[in-house]
């Protein structure tokens, strides 16, 4: 079997993130800040730990800033619909995921926001000059794909924040985070969006938003926090105003280990490991003939999603030529219907080739060898 | 009423400052334990820091943490305690 569509999970996941939520599911279990005893005050700092592990991670400067979510979606959402205000414009582009596209679209039906989407090149490129020509007196923000999921592109971010001054910039780091460093101080990030099943390795169900200092959001959904329990209205008090409900403590401690993981093998060791593969995989690929590759394939800036067709064959067919091989990929237009609009590949798709740090540079020779033959019949 | 019977609850906004508290006061090895919140103190349902005398040294270590309110228990009865440091208002 060989497993390459880690940009959708990862899989399979370092055996410290099954230590940890094993841990947590035999010996700790209770239900974090609802009680005083052991087993809850316990699942609480297992919360506490992965909070100040993560903000250190991406150089945050307050713990509890980080909130934990469901997924990126649910972060994405969270900023989205808790920063725009009626009449608000906001500023994207033609690279989003529907995790963006659709609270926008929501946003301008039901509050009559205007959307301003900036046209990418079809290899993925963002022209950031067209940013600054979009910025109106009352762009409230700029929301941005790092890293596509689709073809793999980076973009950047830093500079776009610079451009745009003021104006609350929110990073879509879904596929960038745990493969590309991410310094919210250095970037000058204002909203952080990203999922933690990724490349930080917890299980499914968790994603994570850090808030930069003075911003506030509408906060999504109301309900107990454990605290203030005599008031019948929600905190205001971080990171309460953002969590409520029962959380997903094993997969936060799940996320510890990914964490730990990450540490013992060095940040930088992995991305080299992943720019590698990327590198190996389109230096084999691009010796087939009938192969289309899309993007920019310049591994410097891209992180480990490429997308590719073969002349004549449905996305859909390869697909279903790799898994009779066992090997299993993502086809299709992978929720981002205007990144495939932008590149040339709606309605059908493309054929996503994700590896991740367990993928050996023997499981890229086989899917070459594979697709060579799917391409030949 | 004697002076070492007197014990001091901090409590907090969230279990977060409250496993922050934890963490400094660990780091700073101030004697201390974390309790539950007594229920005629707050109706809040988790926990919070109890000390014995040492309330001066514990609220400069963590003179950065907001407290929502602070007690003193002296044996009988709770009473709302302000320190002379003002930390607490």
């Amino acid at each position: 079997m060989i497993y390459l569509d880690n940009a959708a999970t990862t899989f399979p996941k370092p055996i410290e993130s099954i230590q940890y939520l094993n841990k947590f599911i035999k010996g700790i279990g209770g239900n974090p800040g609802r009680s005083g005893h052991k087993l809850s005050v316990d699942a609480a700092r297992t919360i506490f730990n992965a909070r100040d592990k993560l903000t250190s991670f991406i150089n945050g400067k307050n713990s509890e800033r980080l909130i934990f979510t469901q997924n990126g979606t649910e972060s994405l959402n969270l900023a989205i619909l808790g920063l725009l205000k009626e009449k608000n414009h906001i500023i994207t582009t033609s690279l989003e995921h529907n995790s963006v596209m659709r609270p926008l679209t929501f946003l301008q039906k039901e509050k009559g926001i205007d959307i301003t989407i900036i046209q990418c090149s079809s290899n993925g490129i963002i022209d950031v000059q067209k940013i600054k020509n979009a910025i109106r007196h009352n762009t409230r923000a700029v929301v941005i794909n790092h890293g596509s999921n689709v073809v793999g592109v980076l973009q950047p971010i830093k500079e776009i924040k610079k451009i745009i001054g003021d104006i609350p910039i929110i990073v879509d780091a879904c596929q960038t985070i745990g493969s590309v460093k991410i310094d919210l101080k250095n970037d000058n990030i204002d909203i952080l969006c990203f999922s933690c099943h990724k490349s930080l390795y917890s299980v499914q169900g968790l994603g994570a938003l850090y808030l930069k200092e003075g911003i506030e959001l509408t906060p999504l959904k109301f309900g107990g926090t454990g605290s203030k329990s005599e008031s019948i209205e929600h905190p205001e008090f971080m990171p309460d105003k953002y969590e409520c409900g029962t959380p997903n403590t094993p997969g936060i401690a799940s996320l510890l280990g990914g964490l730990a993981f990450i540490e013992k093998s060095g940040l930088d060791n992995i991305i080299k490991k992943k720019k590698s593969l990327r590198k190996l995989f389109i230096k084999l690929i691009s010796e087939i003939n009938g192969i289309i590759i899309y993007g920019s394939q310049e591994s410097e800036n891209s992180i480990p999603v490429i997308s590719i067709n073969i002349k004549n064959k449905l996305p859909s067919e390869v697909g279903y030529e790799l898994n009779k091989k066992k090997i299993y990929v993502r086809v299709g237009l992978h929720c981002s219907p205007l990144a495939h609009q932008t590149i040339g590949t709606f309605p059908e798709g493309t054929v996503r080739i994700a590896p991740g740090y367990f993928t050996s540079e023997e499981d890229i020779n086989i899917l070459v060898e594979v697709i060579k033959n799917i391409a030949k019949k | 009423m004697q002076k070492n019977k007197n014990i001091y609850y901090l409590l907090f906004h969230t279990i977060h400052d409250v496993l922050k508290t934890e963490k400094l006061l660990k780091a700073n090895g101030c004697d201390f334990e974390l309790v539950p919140v007594p229920r005629n103190l707050s109706s809040d349902c988790g926990s919070c820091i109890m000390l014995k005398n040492n309330i001066e040294d514990v609220l400069e270590v963590i003179r950065k943490i907001e407290i929502d309110r602070c007690f003193l228990f002296d044996g009988k009865t709770y009473a709302a305690f302000i320190a002379p440091s003002g930390h607490i208002s």
